[in-house]
């Protein structure tokens, strides 16, 4: 998470700290003594260098020790109104937990007519009754407990591995509704243990649905409800470790179950950061990053998943897949990598990835640009692509997204700094002219060597004055990368009073990046209408990405469904014709969430009936029997 | 038959709901005009957009990519420096800009509101429409398209958005208007910007045009105008609509630039035309004077008579982006920049051709229809009839207010827009129409009947001595293209009855399937003649029998189509509606059979066949002075050549045509209802 390289050292140190005194907490409790855990454990074919590998780790085979079952993140972390009806953001993981947050209130009122008053309760806690009995392979379970892969058929473990973070899942969970989910729960320790469990699952005709970090926001997870075989999630979690890193090369060789957040953690010890991080490295993992061709938020400097990969190992039923060299780049044909890249699990499992490193940057500094309007902040992003000047990250949020920013301000301490803040404002509206409700902010974030990062934000900003930018602080700038982490938690509580939403991506042309913009988020206000929503959506927008040839946009869309019988399915349609609106407006079907189930109708038009049969022979090659079976894609 | 929402609802016109009218005029009667022209006005603007200056949308479209491509695509073609073509361009752009000034409008505000206030009796407006309109004004894009029958149309239309505090539109005039110095400026200076007629080849003059156009639409400046029909009509009939500027404006939504464009037809009925002799000389061959100031002013006489009422319905706007759902596959337009020009594809074509017709009966279907035109349907006729019978000409009051009572009834469960004052009895109803259209009609021995004996009564200043039989005919023909201009106000409401009538007329059988045939063929034939929308045949098939069958005059079956014993009258009254067109599109058959030489050229068949034409009514051999109009002579030529009888030649001999003589003369026969018609058949039942 931007958040978490954000303050420095010493900040990370201590959050690293916190880490570590829950986790430890974790592993001094006794071992579960849930029988369908196995206790023997496969020796990871360690080096010296693994010295990270006693640490302790963030994701527990019991995930729901930890993590909502029914929502986003840290069970100790969420939004809530208190006593006094102010808005608080709870637990210490982050740099808002703990604090107030005034406006959140009066924009939720405001921008969806929700009420404090109304409130929609999820069910607390899960119901086992209401899962549906495990349906186990004997023949297979039986094989399994001879290879000494620890399983679980529990309840809980299975329910929590049959979703991913869609509206519609989460909304079901809070409902108590569960729908098919795995027959059992499978934690590989090892690349070895993943080999046996995918030959064990050929032999026995078992459906295997490989799970990394559970963050798929494109039905990817949910479980084929025609599946009628039993299914088993395959948990790579435990598989975790920094297997070596070469520091000539500038390599690091991990297992794919790492998520980023220990990934980067345990790098940042050796002075090394792999610089990839999505807004959900939290709890994204690198497997997964791989089957989604996820894209971090700092690809300006260190590219994006598929840019940052060496060599990769996959385990598909034909074997395992991978190339016999590190060289950096290689004309043989077709790249293989390019079939597992985003191949969403209908493959196989990606169980070890070797990933440049860099030497975490020395300097880090954020920023911000007001623009009058969002056209104009286009106008500069596009000129800042071409000049080939783009920070680490810099993101343009349109005004409705900015005052959504504004509303997350904590309570400010001193009156000195709302006296600042006051006075901010008064310059950029009215001394500026700029007009509240069309001003828009671009987020920045330089990252390298001190001088260049001076030198280089200079020209930025230079940039930026030419298309009527004014710099607006690095506070401004911080901010608005914490509210993309934020959101996710947000969206718990809106739906706790009434309001659902959910975000998505597309990427498109520069020229065609306004009228996109624009087209999608009226085409959402318009269905919204159209299906009865009593309250105008929130709908906004934000270019999250630049490229050469075009930019990665993002839309958060939400509404307050009181009064609807059926919000999810307005939502669905909905979300589906502002999918349609962006192909018909020159976007493309997905930037890194990927395809999933979700997206899967539109896969024919947007790859070709070719592409579509290219895809499926490599598909019928390497998995004949279809034991990965998530039926994602294709 | 794919039948769009917008329009299904209306599918039995009866069940349409209108909005009532409002007098614009009345407040201005009693209130003084000087504070009125100048009173406040702030229009809402699309999306709260400030308007901007002429100068800068002049800049925006020389600067575009659109234009800059084709500059550097014609640079190359004709070896031209850019720069030239850039002043070029520029040109062109100041020959065609407007410059919309609220103090002209202001002008023409307190000088229309007096001649308004002398010329008609009241201007009466669909204030629903008005608030419709002033809702999606500030939400898309918008687009006027009214009808077009009088110059009045764009001052009014003007007039009237003025009036309810609207944002002004920009409207596409003809050239011809340029002609008038000083009236030219000033309709500049209210909006106008003006076009050349024809351009086909000039890849500059289009590229300016229509980036001209998209500009003023995509930015929301302002509301865009233009008459779909192209021009006025001179029949009081639409026509066939022109397809170039809505292309123009639907592109920008099909490319994504716009969220949505609303297209809003407007109807504009006229109680009396302005124009009303000056178009029938028109049509007679009689060439319309050429479009000066000066001539304007002579026209003033005009201004001390009585034109009735004059009736604006603003429709319900119609949405491109719902109109075109699952249609327009947008995404063909992304693997292309967009500001490279690319001709429509024909699926586009299909389907603005298609919107264009839709928008086109939406008009007609929101003309008001006034008493008179029911009156003159029936004075026509019995024209006609008492001509060919040797009877009395004319009727008398009371034989046409019983006649005049039974049409009103038959056009409103047709689903007419009548406007027939409920308050006064029938009989005052039709003296007040034959009042104010006194020109047209005579009274003689207690019978009504058209004014066709003095050619004079059309043009009193004429002395009456001395004319010629072929003089007496035209000045006849005269009256009755008058009067049939009223008539073709209310054809839309019959014209699918009256093709049925006719169908089963000319059908050797009963059998449905028959009769659809003919009325298959007769649709075909007519549709460069009325608003038939392309590929509906069955619908308007079933529509007639529908509306026929509702009236108890027809008995529809699995297989046979049966007149029930009271339809006859009604059939008999549809038929003859339809038999002056019928007759003609023959007779220009015939023309081209008997008289064509090989070297004939479109130029020369209007005159040529009006020839022949004249020659055969002075002879007796031909009942309807109507087939005379020019009008009726083209839609009969474009029908030919669309069906292949007769070709336009290229290479040596450029502009002559080609007859196939052969194939005329069947369709002679079969308008003529002596074969049956097999080829025709497309669609079957």
């Amino acid at each position: 998470m931007a958040f978490n390289s954000s303050g420095g050292g010493s900040y990370r140190q201590q959050i690293a700290q916190q880490r570590l005194r829950i986790i430890t907490g974790h592993l001094q409790r006794p071992e579960d003594d849930d029988s369908a855990i196995s206790a023997v454990e496969c020796k990871a074919p360690s080096s010296e260098s693994d010295a990270s590998s006693s640490e302790g780790k963030t994701v527990p085979r019991r995930r729901h020790e930890i993590m909502k079952w029914n929502g986003w993140g840290y069970s100790d972390t969420r939004f809530l109104f208190n006593k006094k009806g102010q808005a608080e953001f709870t637990g210490k993981r982050y740099r808002l937990s703990g604090l107030i947050i005034p406006g959140l209130k009066d924009w939720m009122e405001g921008t969806f007519g929700a009420s404090v008053q109304h409130k929609s309760q999820a069910t607390p806690i899960l119901n086992s009754s209401s899962v549906q009995p495990p349906n186990l392979n004997e023949a297979f379970v039986e094989e399994l407990k001879s290879t000494g892969v620890p399983y679980s058929h529990d309840a809980e473990d299975r329910v929590f591995r049959a979703h991913g973070h869609c509206l519609h899942e989460i909304f079901a969970l809070r409902e108590g509704k569960i729908g098919r989910v795995p027959d059992m729960v499978v934690w590989p320790n090892c690349h070895d243990d993943v080999v046996k469990i995918v030959e064990l699952a050929c032999k026995h005709n078992v459906c295997l649905i490989p799970y990394g970090g559970g963050t798929s926001v494109s039905s990817a997870l949910e479980c084929p409800p025609e599946e009628t075989r039993s299914i088993v999630s395959l948990d790579t979690s435990q598989m975790n470790r920094i297997l070596w890193i070469d520091e000539k090369n500038l390599t690091a060789h991990v297992e794919a179950g790492i998520v980023g957040q220990d990934l980067e953690r345990l790098l940042n010890e050796s002075g090394y950061c792999t610089g990839h991080e999505p807004d959900s490295m939290e709890f994204s993992s690198l497997g997964g990053w791989v089957a989604t061709r996820a894209s971090g938020m700092k690809k300006n400097i260190y590219g994006n998943i598929e840019d940052l990969v060496v060599h990769m190992k996959m385990v598909t039923p034909r074997g395992v897949i991978e190339k016999s060299c590190q060289g950096p780049r290689m004309s043989t044909g077709p790249d293989i990598h390019h079939f597992i890249l985003g191949s969403e699990g209908t493959l196989g499992v990606v169980t070890e990835v070797t990933m440049k490193i860099r030497p975490m940057p020395e300097y880090q500094k954020y920023g911000s640009v007001v623009f009058p309007n969002f056209e104009q902040g286009v106008a500069c992003l596009r000129e800042i692509a071409k000049q080939r000047c783009a920070p680490a990250s810099v993101r343009l949020m349109d005004n409705e997204q900015f005052k959504f920013g504004h509303a997350l301000k904590p309570q400010v301490s001193s009156i000195f700094t709302s006296f600042v803040d006051g006075l901010k404002k008064f310059y950029i509206t009215k001394f500026k002219g700029f007009d509240p409700n069309r001003l828009c902010v671009a987020t920045l974030l330089f990252e390298g060597n001190r001088d260049r990062v001076l030198q280089h934000e200079k020209q930025v900003y230079d940039i930026a004055a030419k298309f009527g930018g004014l710099a607006a602080g690095e506070d401004n700038g911080q901010r608005g990368y914490m509210l993309t982490f934020v959101i996710a938690y947000l969206r718990d509580l809106g739906m706790d009073y009434y309001v659902i939403g959910e975000s998505f991506e597309t990427s498109v042309p520069w020229d065609r990046v306004l009228d996109m913009c624009r087209n999608v988020k009226a085409r959402i206000v318009h269905e919204c209408k159209e299906r009865g929503v009593q309250f105008p959506p929130l709908s906004t927008c934000r270019v999250t990405q630049t490229y050469d040839a075009g930019a990665c946009v993002y839309f958060y869309f939400a509404f307050n469904y009181r009064g609807l019988s059926d919000p999810v399915h307005v939502y669905e349609q909905v979300e589906h014709a502002a999918r349609e609106e962006i192909l018909a407006s020159g976007g493309s079907l997905s930037h890194h969430h990927g395809v999933g189930k979700l997206r899967k109708a539109w896969m024919r038009e947007t790859i070709s009936n070719v592409g579509m049969g290219m895809l499926q022979s490599v598909k019928d090659y390497v998995d004949p029997a279809n034991i990965f079976g998530n039926r994602n894609l294709l | 038959m794919a039948s769009k929402p917008v329009y299904s609802l209306h599918r039995n016109p009866m069940l349409k709901k209108r909005d009532d009218f409002e007098d614009v005029l009345e407040e201005r009667r009693s209130s003084s005009d000087l504070r009125y022209a100048l009173r406040c006005y702030t229009p809402v603007l699309y999306k709260g957009m400030t308007p901007s200056k002429a100068s800068m949308l002049k800049s925006m479209v020389l600067q575009s990519d659109q234009l800059h491509f084709v500059m550097k695509q014609v640079s190359t073609e004709t070896g031209k420096a850019v720069d030239d073509i850039q002043e070029e361009a520029s040109a062109i752009l100041e020959e065609m800009a407007h410059r919309l000034q609220l103090s002209t409008i202001r002008f023409f505000a307190y000088t229309l509101t007096k001649v308004f206030k002398n010329l008609f009796r009241s201007i009466c407006v669909n204030e629903e429409g008005i608030q419709r309109l002033q809702q999606a004004i500030q939400e898309h894009p918008v687009v006027l398209l009214p009808s077009h029958r009088s110059y009045m149309d764009f001052l009014l239309m003007s007039y009237i958005l003025y009036t309810y505090d609207l944002a002004l539109p920009v409207i596409a005039a003809g050239m011809d208007f340029m002609g008038m110095k000083v009236v030219g400026e000033m309709l500049r200076m209210s909006g106008a910007f003006f076009i050349r007629r024809s351009f086909g080849g000039d890849k500059l003059y289009w590229a300016v045009f229509s980036e001209y156009v998209k500009t003023i639409l995509k930015n929301g400046f302002a509301p865009l105008e233009f008459f779909l029909e192209g021009t006025r009509s001179r029949t009081a009939k639409s026509l066939t609509p022109k397809l170039g500027l809505l292309n123009i404006v639907m592109d920008p939504f099909f490319k994504g630039e716009v969220f949505d464009v609303n297209l809003v037809p407007v109807s504009i009925s006229y109680e009396r035309i302005l124009e009303e002799s000056l178009y029938a000389r028109e049509l007679l061959g009689v060439p319309k004077p050429k479009e000066s100031t000066s001539g304007l002013f002579k026209a003033r006489k005009v201004l001390s008579e009585d034109y009735g009422s004059i009736h604006i319905y603003f429709g319900q706007p119609v949405s491109v982006r719902s109109l075109s759902q699952g249609k327009i596959d947008r995404c063909q337009f992304n693997l292309i920049p967009r500001h490279i020009p690319k001709k429509p594809t024909e699926e586009i074509q299909g389907f603005v051709n298609d919107s264009a017709y839709r928008l086109v009966r939406a008009q007609e279907e929101n003309m008001v229809l006034k008493p008179w035109v029911l009156l003159a349907s029936l004075l026509l006729q019995n024209h006609h009839q008492s001509q060919a019978s040797g009877q009395r000409p004319g009727l008398t009051r009371d034989e046409l207010t019983q006649q005049a009572a039974w049409l009103r009834d038959l056009s409103r469960q047709y689903g007419a827009f009548l406007h027939w004052p409920d308050h006064a009895s029938p009989s005052e109803v039709v003296s007040s129409s034959l009042s104010l259209h006194r020109g047209l009609v005579k009274m003689s021995e207690g019978r009504i009947q058209l004014a066709v004996e003095q050619g004079g009564q059309v043009n009193p200043g004429e002395p009456r001595t001395a004319v010629t039989p072929e003089e007496e005919l035209l000045n006849r023909a005269v009256v009755i293209l008058s009067c049939a201009s009223y008539r073709n106000q209310a054809l839309h409401v019959f014209l699918r009855p009256a093709l049925l009538a006719s169908a089963l007329h000319a059908a050797s059988s009963n059998h449905k399937q028959e009769v659809f045939n003919s009325f298959s063929f007769l649709r075909n034939m007519f549709s460069n003649e009325f608003i038939l929308c392309p590929g509906a045949t069955v619908q308007d098939f079933e529509e007639a029998c529908f509306l026929l069958m509702k009236t108890g005059e027809l008995q529809v079956t699995e297989h046979e189509v049966l007149v029930t014993e009271r339809g006859q009258r009604t059939l008999g009254f549809l038929t003859n509606m339809l038999d002056p067109f019928l007759q003609g599109y023959q007779v220009v058959c015939r023309f081209l059979c008997e008289e064509a030489s090989e070297a004939l050229t479109e130029k020369q068949f209007i005159p040529d066949v009006r020839k022949f034409i004249i020659k055969h009514l002075l002879a007796g051999r031909l009942r309807y002075s109507e087939v005379l109009s020019s009008d009726l002579q083209k839609n009969a030529l474009a029908a030919l050549l669309r069906l292949g009888a007769v070709q336009k030649m290229k290479g040596a001999q450029q502009g002559t045509l080609k007859v196939n003589k052969v194939m005329v003369n069947s369709l002679e026969d079969t308008l003529g209802g002596k074969l049956p018609t097999q080829k025709a058949a497309v669609a079957r039942l």
